[in-house]
């Protein structure tokens, strides 16, 4: 066997987490375990560059795949990649790293601790995107709940308790269903290698009760409407490096997971469902877009706007077209570059002036020109104009969709009207127009390492937003085909039912 | 070559834009300008090898977006429509760029002010060179974007952000239609490069798609949807409420991007899009009518606005309905023709209303000035040669390309065209009297201005003049020098060739001698009219004003559209926004989801506490009813 490269992805930020654990550090001088944390990541975030580098494009088999006997004759633990979850691992090791250099003096107990906590959640994350077994996935997807929800309930906000337990309920309800289905699963076909599962079917008789309970299990995580109220309240109470994981990493396995599972295993499900996914995804687009209008807090605006983005992302996803597909993987990545740096964008202000309150800023651009420019950048993300990375995807989701209904297609593009709205109203409210409330006179512009982590992201939201290449070509020969044992799976149980 | 007019612009903005701090201000100016000026040269050696040794190229630079069967490049296309709009934009933008100096020389961020102009030219050259409805489209977002930015340039003015935000929404709106038309181009075509789906038209017309239950036409879908977009950054009615907004910005802002370039983008658009026009007779009935609707009802709301920028601003509106009239009468090279002229008088009147405004200390409210003219000597003979190419005096600019597309409506003999032809004349009515209305009003009469002495006016520096002459020369004789070779009869085919297609030539025929006479007279009589109205006599006026408070008020009110749309759109939105994040979010699912779970939960285990009482006689009693129920099931069964 060769050098196994996932399982090191995996382990790597453990180890490091574990090092920060039991080393001792002076309280005061946290600064080294801190750079432990980095050294970790970024060593993470270069080998999965190294990864990417090794990764074949021409196949859509599983690459790298590692496959241990955990327990006997029942589960293994298997890992691997295709084109579809490699770019979820390096938009993973990516943020990381950022997010580790993004805390600072404002998390002010236990800094050890939240470190650790970041780490983990990598590995858990990591975990998710490379799993080929459901009992492996569903213990990483899961798994992935505990840091969040401490990072919430301990480092989180005044109303922390009241979001971290409504973010544990909501993923909680799905998380028993889906485990459900994975266990009858394995009664009815003795496997729960995804793999193997691919291969088998599974009888259509069954497929659209279990496509439910992972639905329901997904639909939390993406958020759809209506079960996504958890997540402007997680958001606001999260730190920011917590709220830059939750929207960039964790909101994306929902969608990846759809795309996995719910159109691997069960097509005929999936195929069923599609007008109730459709208009959820309507729904979402078109709903939040006009709450996220109304937000005073700004986290909360960008909260929302990030369900109506996922809403372009599902829509994308059960339009079961190269475009739409290729499309929602790209619109996740993008989003999650866009909405983390947009979530450190907030950070960056709240740390000067310790308010989310959109009417307690205006005109700031006189004193933070740098903010104003990287703040313009991401905001046009958002927006998705050309030229950017948001554009790509929402492009490619609504020309795929088109090929399917027109109406769904009309209506899920008037998101690019809201969209601007509610992205120049919020950026006019905080740059732009007279500076009125003098407190704000004495907020520094960005430092050396902010502009750093800005410009991390910016730089690539910019470069893929205008060639984009890298990116679908990574992805399309595995897209590809999950569409075509999409379609032979339905023809077959056409050919069945006649 | 042609990289070099397109990315020295780029260049220039990313020099300005990034470096301005370390270049210094001078330096910013220069750079820009200078690099926009040697597009400006370039871009007119083009059009010479396109116009005299049949150029052209289709350039690659790389692919953008190819997924499936979607495959989409970075390009650079010359033909001669797109070389007629490189002209037009880089020389526009050159001018401005040098004017742009001497008017913004008090404005403490000329490097950003100069960054977005350069940055505005780049997008409005990918837009014309595309030869792809994407790249076309990037460069549609980009000349927005940069209008967005200019539009608000003055940052700390609440209204200027709120006009910037309603640009950038409004042409959103028409986004939303043009982005559908994209789409189902791609729908029908598999392909968006411009040749491809020209070549593909004749085999899909009787294609009918279903949409709500209603069999469309597929090419009339694709036209309209176009259409839609093209309407929204050409500020046609219904979507052309943002443009007289968009005076907030900057003066050499509104002659580059709000007359001369980015508005006519639109035309262009269909212009571009004259082979799939050519076969839907009902897109070009519509264009005919929404152009000259527009052309109509915003001439007359130009009667009665006060402020200089707005009156041009209509006037602008007006202009495009005409241009766009004209390629809905399928006289599309015509239209292109009265876009080219039109780029040189109106952004002289825009750039010499910005010298009158600078002359004036930013005042902009005509009934605030008068009386100047030998103080603006320049400024005055300037505008004035603005104002007698825009109205269409006789062998000025205006004159060849308006009566032209007046022409050729009547030409095109059936019902709309005679409609499009008796508006267009009226309209030219119209025209010449808010013209004049405005140079009578802004340079004759009394002096109205309390808060300046007269005798502190001087006029605008040389480097805001020298711009104005070069555009003055345009205005004069671009119509004249260029008539041959945009709507000869002969001629014409020749130069445009492929880049517009006409489904059968155009009506050769002339038309009658009192059409070609009757737009002449008059505007030429509504020059002593104007004098008298507005000068001589002002009682007349007054009078009218009294007699017809209903109708004045609802023309200076711009036919309400502002208001309308503030109560249909903006406070529904947002009222609806907020109803559904108060009632829905938070009051049913919250309340019934996760609240009422933990609510429940909560209140359960409330009483299964108080049910653990620890009376034994209790117990016994619980344990007694269900034996008793478990028997009569049991017995029942």
């Amino acid at each position: 066997m060769n050098f196994p490269i996932l399982s090191s992805l995996i382990l790597l930020p453990t180890i490091g987490a574990l090092f920060i654990f039991f080393s001792k550090t002076n309280k005061t001088k946290y600064q080294s375990s801190k750079y432990v944390a980095l050294f970790v990541s970024f060593a993470n975030f270069l080998l999965s560059l190294y990864l990417w580098f090794l990764f074949d494009t021409t196949t859509y088999e599983f690459q790298f795949v590692e496959n241990q006997e955990w327990i006997r004759g029942f589960i293994n633990y298997k890992v691997g990649v295709d084109g579809i979850s490699i770019l979820f691992i390096i938009l993973t090791t990516l943020i990381a790293p950022l997010c580790i250099i993004s805390v600072n003096a404002t998390i002010k107990k236990n800094l050890k601790g939240f470190l650790v906590a970041i780490l983990l959640m990598e590995t858990l994350m990591i975990g998710v995107f490379c799993s080929l077994d459901l009992v492996v996935f569903y213990l990483f997807f899961e798994g992935g709940l505990i840091p969040m929800f401490l990072i919430i309930g301990i480092w989180g906000g005044e109303k922390r308790v009241y979001s971290a337990f409504k973010f544990f309920l909501y993923t909680l309800l799905g998380s028993v269903l889906m485990l459900i289905a994975i266990i009858s699963i394995y009664w009815m076909t003795g496997t729960t290698d995804v793999t193997e599962l691919y291969e088998i079917g599974i009888n259509a008789k069954y497929q659209n009760l279990l496509w439910l309970a992972f639905f329901s299990s997904f639909a939390v995580k993406t958020p759809m409407w209506p079960v996504h109220t958890w997540l402007p309240d997680a958001h606001v109470e999260a730190p920011t490096a917590g709220s830059v994981l939750l929207a960039a990493i964790l909101l994306k396995m929902g969608g990846y997971a759809f795309i996995r599972f719910s159109l691997g295993l069960f097509p005929i499900a999936s195929d069923y469902f599609v007008p109730l996914i459709y208009f959820l995804s309507l729904v979402a687009i078109v709903y939040t877009s006009l709450v996220a209008l109304m937000q005073e807090d700004m986290k909360k605006l960008i909260a929302y706007s990030s369900v109506a983005h996922m809403g372009f992302v599902t829509l994308g996803i059960f339009t079961i077209t190269q475009q739409g597909i290729e499309g929602s993987i790209f619109q996740m990545i993008s989003h999650g570059l866009v909405s983390a740096a947009l979530f450190l964008c907030v950070g960056v202000v709240y740390e000067r002036m310790h308010t989310r309150l959109i009417n307690r800023y205006g005109g700031i651009v006189t004193i933070m020109p740098k903010y104003a420019i990287v703040f313009m950048i991401f905001t046009l993300g958002a927006i998705g104009l050309p030229g950017t990375s948001g554009f790509v995807g929402e492009f490619l989701i609504l020309i795929g969709t088109f090929k399917k209904s027109f109406l769904v297609a009309t209506i899920a593009s008037s998101g690019i009207i809201f969209a601007a709205a509610y992205m120049l109203w919020l950026y006019r409210r905080i740059i732009f127009g007279e500076l009125i409330h003098e407190d704000l006179k004495k907020m520094i512009d960005l430092n050396q390492s902010e502009i750093f982590i800005l410009w991390s992201l910016a730089i690539p939201i910019l470069f893929i937003g205008f060639y984009p290449e890298p990116i679908i070509n990574t992805v399309e020969i595995s897209v590809n085909n999950l569409i075509e044992m999409f379609n032979s799976n339905l023809q077959i149980n056409l050919a069945k039912n006649n | 070559m042609e990289y070099t007019i397109i990315f020295l612009p780029l260049a220039g903005a990313i020099i300005s834009g990034f470096f301005g701090k370390y270049i210094g201000e001078r330096n910013s100016e220069v750079v820009t300008s200078l690099f926009v000026s040697v597009s400006a040269i370039l871009s007119i050696v083009i059009f010479y090898n396109v116009t005299v040794l049949d150029y052209s190229n289709n350039l690659v630079i790389s692919s953008w977006i190819s997924s499936g069967s979607l495959n989409v490049n970075w390009s650079i296309s010359i033909d001669a429509l797109s070389a007629v709009m490189l002209v037009v934009v880089t020389m526009i933008s050159a001018l401005v760029h040098i004017y742009s100096i001497g008017y913004m020389s008090h404005d403490p961020h000329k490097p950003r002010f100069m960054s977005y102009l350069s940055l505005f030219t780049f997008a409005m050259l990918t837009l014309v060179t595309s030869d792809n409805f994407l790249q076309l489209f990037f460069g549609w977002e980009g000349v927005g974007l940069c209008s967005y930015f200019l539009i608000g340039f003055w940052f700390k003015k609440e209204s200027a952000n709120a006009a910037a935000i309603k640009a950038f929404v409004v042409n959103r709106v028409g986004d939303l239609g043009f982005a559908l038309g994209i789409f189902l181009v791609f729908y029908l075509f598999g392909t968006l490069n411009y040749n491809e789906v020209f070549q593909l038209i004749p085999e899909t017309l009787e294609k009918e798609l279903i949409f709500l239950g209603i069999h469309i036409n597929a090419i009339n879908l694709v036209c309209i949807l176009l259409f839609i977009g093209a309407m929204g950054k050409s500020a046609q009615i219904f979507l052309h409420t943002w443009l007289p907004d968009a005076m907030e910005g900057p003066t050499p802002v509104s002659a580059l991007i709000h007359a001369a370039t980015m508005v006519t983008a639109g035309v262009f658009l269909v212009v571009r899009c004259s082979p799939i026009y050519e076969y839907s007779e009902l897109a070009l009935n519509f264009i005919t009518i929404i152009g000259m609707s527009t052309a109509l009802i915003t001439a007359t709301i130009a009667l009665v606005q006060n402020d200089i920028k707005k009156i041009i601003a209509y006037s602008t509106c007006s202009q495009l309905g005409y241009m766009f009239f004209a390629t809905g009468v399928g006289a599309y090279n015509v239209a292109m023709f009265h876009l080219f002229t039109h780029a040189f008088f109106k952004a002289l009147l825009f750039l010499g209303s910005g010298s009158v405004i600078h002359s004036f200390k930013n005042e902009q409210d005509i009934r605030q000035m008068g009386g100047v003219w030998k103080k603006l000597p320049y400024t005055w003979i300037l505008m004035i040669i603005g104002t007698l190419a825009l109205t269409g005096f006789p062998f000025l600019s205006g004159f060849y390309s308006k009566d032209a597309i007046i022409e050729f409506a009547y030409l095109r003999g059936n019902t709309t065209g005679y409609y499009a032809a008796g508006i267009g004349i009226f309209t030219a009515f119209l025209t010449s009297i808010y013209s004049w209305r405005l140079i009578f009003k802004t340079f004759h009469g009394k002096y109205n201005n309390q808060k300046l002495k007269k005798d502190s006016m001087h006029e605008s520096p040389m480097v805001m003049i020298l711009p104005l002459v070069i555009l003055a020369i345009g205005a004069i004789s671009s119509g004249y020098l260029f008539k041959e070779l945009f709507i000869g009869h002969e001629s014409s085919y020749s130069f445009w060739k492929n880049s517009i297609k006409f489904l059968e030539p155009l009506n050769t025929n002339h038309p009658p001698t009192w059409l070609m006479l009757s737009t002449p007279i008059l505007v030429i009589s509504s020059i002593p009219i104007a004098y008298y109205l507005f000068i001589k006599n002002k009682t007349i006026l007054e009078e009218l004003i009294k007699n017809n408070k209903p109708l004045y008020k609802f023309l200076l009110n711009k036919w309400y559209f502002d208001e309308l749309y503030n109560l249909i759109f903006v406070k529904f939105s947002k009222n609806i926004g907020l109803f559904f994040w108060k009632k829905i979010d938070v009051g049913i699912i919250d309340r019934f989801g996760p609240d009422g779970i933990s609510g429940l939960i909560k209140n359960l285990s409330i009483r299964a506490v108080k049910f653990q009482s620890g009376l034994i006689y209790q117990y016994a009693f619980v344990m007694l009813l269900g034996f008793a129920i478990l028997l009569t099931l049991l017995i029942f069964k």
